[in-house]
């Protein structure tokens, strides 16, 4: 029986020539991490333990929810983290003014490899699979198993795989591709399982836009997203200094099984919004801008996309325009070379003068932390990943997902409003 | 082992966002993580239960984020048990570590009503419904993790991988 690409890394890591969906296996970590909200349990998980991380240069401590510390609370969260990182000496660390958000900054700086099994105490360490390994999110106790053993225990999941093919309708994007089969199979038509993004289309989608479809693999419910390397990969990789015989690219086998195949025509695709309170409650933008849906802040950023060719998408629409009144537009690259590169390209000076706000690299208002909480009964767009109650703020405001060219149209003309209405 | 309280009913999709909000995850101490437990939901659930009482839910009970904070708040609270028709994954996995147990029943979930008095046998899965006398079966727990149970959890286990 073949395997798929997701199969051949579990049967790999765990010693095995063969691995079915409902195994439970044991397996061998590549890239173990947590970031501020969760690596104080697993730290915890270690010293109770009494005993070394198993190798410090596969572990990765990264501050990066509420960062620079946005209470005492979260600046005590991260005095364990640097304090751990001081004592078991871990390389892999970055402190503010360095770090920037972990599904951002783990690809970028060339940590994340094709054939890897990569776990993290995040639910969108699914991200990572966009670069062909398996990756997926996990609790702060399974990272503290994960950092002393170097081994976690996996259910081998069934893998659906979407195939895309035909062109991109103008302003579509990777996200509008998720968002869209979101909306398709639900937030949970891909519970326990991988998703397998593949197909024509997926072959000419950009590694950024393929970090944004597997960021949302969680949002359908799935345990990780997985793109097959490819030439594109290679390049990206290549970029950072990754040499190819530095990783393994699997394939899935033609007499793989899937326990579904869904085909996606992007023809049919137009840009996407996901309306409150479920990210599966998606419109396409022509019905949606009808309905005349006030806003009181656009965020553009979050793991899903504040990268920099989100911010040049961003900066398209805001060139020479004005954030209407009475909206607030928070613009937050990723990480410090986004911002860098942004600041260098000229953005900061569109973002500006268009009326937003720049922060520094964190996730802040992706999870109603900070710096742009919703108050009641107020509406938001964004391009995060998540619209439940009270994710941005009050559990009374109303919360909008889209691409970043949607959020920043939305923001000039007051409402929620495809790009068109911008640049006609 | 046996758990026994009162059944307090909940829909499809309960994510751990409205199980414990981001307001409060500035914090790992389970006490001030009770006290919010389900508040976005049922601001009343943390004064209204007992201890033993059990959760009963819908498709998809814990989706969201990977914040163990969900399944500590809902033992800190007293919370014994969690009866859905299934769980994000997650939470089924952080639940399963953690040592707040979480059995999968769909007619228990469509059966069983607020506040009846429930009885729950962790080693064999019966769910018993003490109200209305009636009895159902839940999916078994696989092996590995009756192993990881019979280890401690997930500590004990290391503990056992790495001889100490
Ligand atoms: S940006 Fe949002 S979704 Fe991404 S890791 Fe941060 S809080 Fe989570």
């Amino acid at each position: 029986m073949g395997m798929t690409i997701t199969q051949k890394i579990l049967a790999e890591k765990s010693s095995q020539d063969e691995v079915k969906p409902g195994d439970i296996i044991l397996a061998d970590v590549d890239l173990a991490f947590a970031n501020d909200v969760t690596a104080p349990i697993s730290i915890d998980f270690v010293k109770k333990l009494g005993v070394e991380v198993f190798d410090k240069k596969k572990i990765a401590l990264i501050p990066d929810h509420f960062t620079p510390n946005k209470d005492i609370n979260s600046a005590n969260q991260c005095k364990i983290m640097r304090d751990f990182v001081k004592e078991k000496n871990v390389p892999n660390y970055w402190e503010t003014g360095e770090v920037g958000i972990e599904h951002a900054l783990l690809p970028e700086q060339g940590y994340i490899k094709p054939g890897m099994l990569i776990v993290g105490a995040d639910s969108h360490t699914c991200t990572h699979g966009a670069l062909g390994a398996f990756a997926t999110g996990m609790g702060s106790t399974d990272l503290g198993f994960a950092f002393a053993t170097g081994k976690t225990w996996l259910r081998v999941p069934e893998t659906i795989k979407f195939n895309y093919t035909g062109k991109k309708n103008r302003w579509v994007y990777g996200k509008d591709l998720i968002l869209y089969t979101i909306g398709k199979i639900g937030v949970s038509g891909a519970l326990y399982k991988s998703m397998e993004f593949t197909g024509s289309a997926i072959r000419e989608l950009p590694i950024e836009e393929r970090l944004t479809m597997c960021n949302m693999a969680i949002e359908a419910g799935g345990k990780n997203g997985i793109i097959q390397a490819d030439e594109l990969t290679d390049k990206y990789l290549a970029e950072r200094g990754v040499k190819k015989e530095d990783y393994t690219v699997y394939k899935s086998d033609d007499t793989a099984e899937y326990s579904n195949i869904i085909d996606i025509n992007l023809e049919n695709i137009e840009p996407q919004v996901a309306c409150p309170h479920l990210p599966e409650n998606t419109k396409g933008i022509s019905e949606i801008a009808k309905e005349d849906i006030k806003i009181d802040q656009a965020f553009i950023g979050s793991c899903t996309n504040g990268r920099i060719s989100d911010l040049r998408e961003a900066a398209k629409i805001l060139k020479n325009n004005k954030v209407a009144k009475f909206v607030r537009l928070i613009i937050i690259p990723a990480t410090v070379d986004i911002y860098r590169q942004a600041l260098k390209e000229g953005l900061f000076d569109i973002f500006l003068n268009a009326g937003a706000v720049i922060s520094t690299p964190t996730c802040g208002p992706c999870l109603g932390g900070y710096m742009g909480i919703l108050a009641d009964n107020e509406v938001g767009i964004s391009t995060s990943n998540r619209n439940f109650v009270g994710r941005m703020g009050s559990s009374k405001s109303f919360l909008y997902l889209s691409s970043p060219s949607i959020a920043a149209a939305s923001a000039i003309t007051g409402k929620i409003s495809s790009p068109e209405e911008v640049l006609k | 082992m046996k758990l026994r309280g009162k059944a307090w009913k909940f829909g499809d999709n309960v994510d751990t966002d409205v199980i414990i909000p981001a307001r409060y995850l500035n914090t790992s101490d389970e006490k001030s993580l009770a006290e919010h437990c389900m508040e976005d939901i049922d601001k009343d659930f943390v004064k209204k239960i007992s201890k033993g009482d059990i959760i009963v839910a819908g498709y998809n009970f814990g989706s969201g984020s990977s914040r163990e904070h969900a399944p500590i708040a809902i033992k800190a609270s007293g919370i014994s048990c969690v009866i859905a028709k299934d769980f994000a994954r997650i939470f089924y996995r952080n639940s399963f570590n953690m040592g707040l147990p979480i059995l999968e029943s769909k007619e228990a979930v469509d059966d069983i009503k607020e506040t009846d008095e429930i009885e729950v046998d962790i080693d064999t899965g019966i769910i018993k419904n003490i109200t209305t006398d009636k009895e159902y079966k839940s999916n078994p727990i696989p092996k590995f993790m009756q192993e990881l149970i019979n280890s401690g959890g997930l500590f004990g286990y290391a503990k056992k991988l790495l001889n100490i």
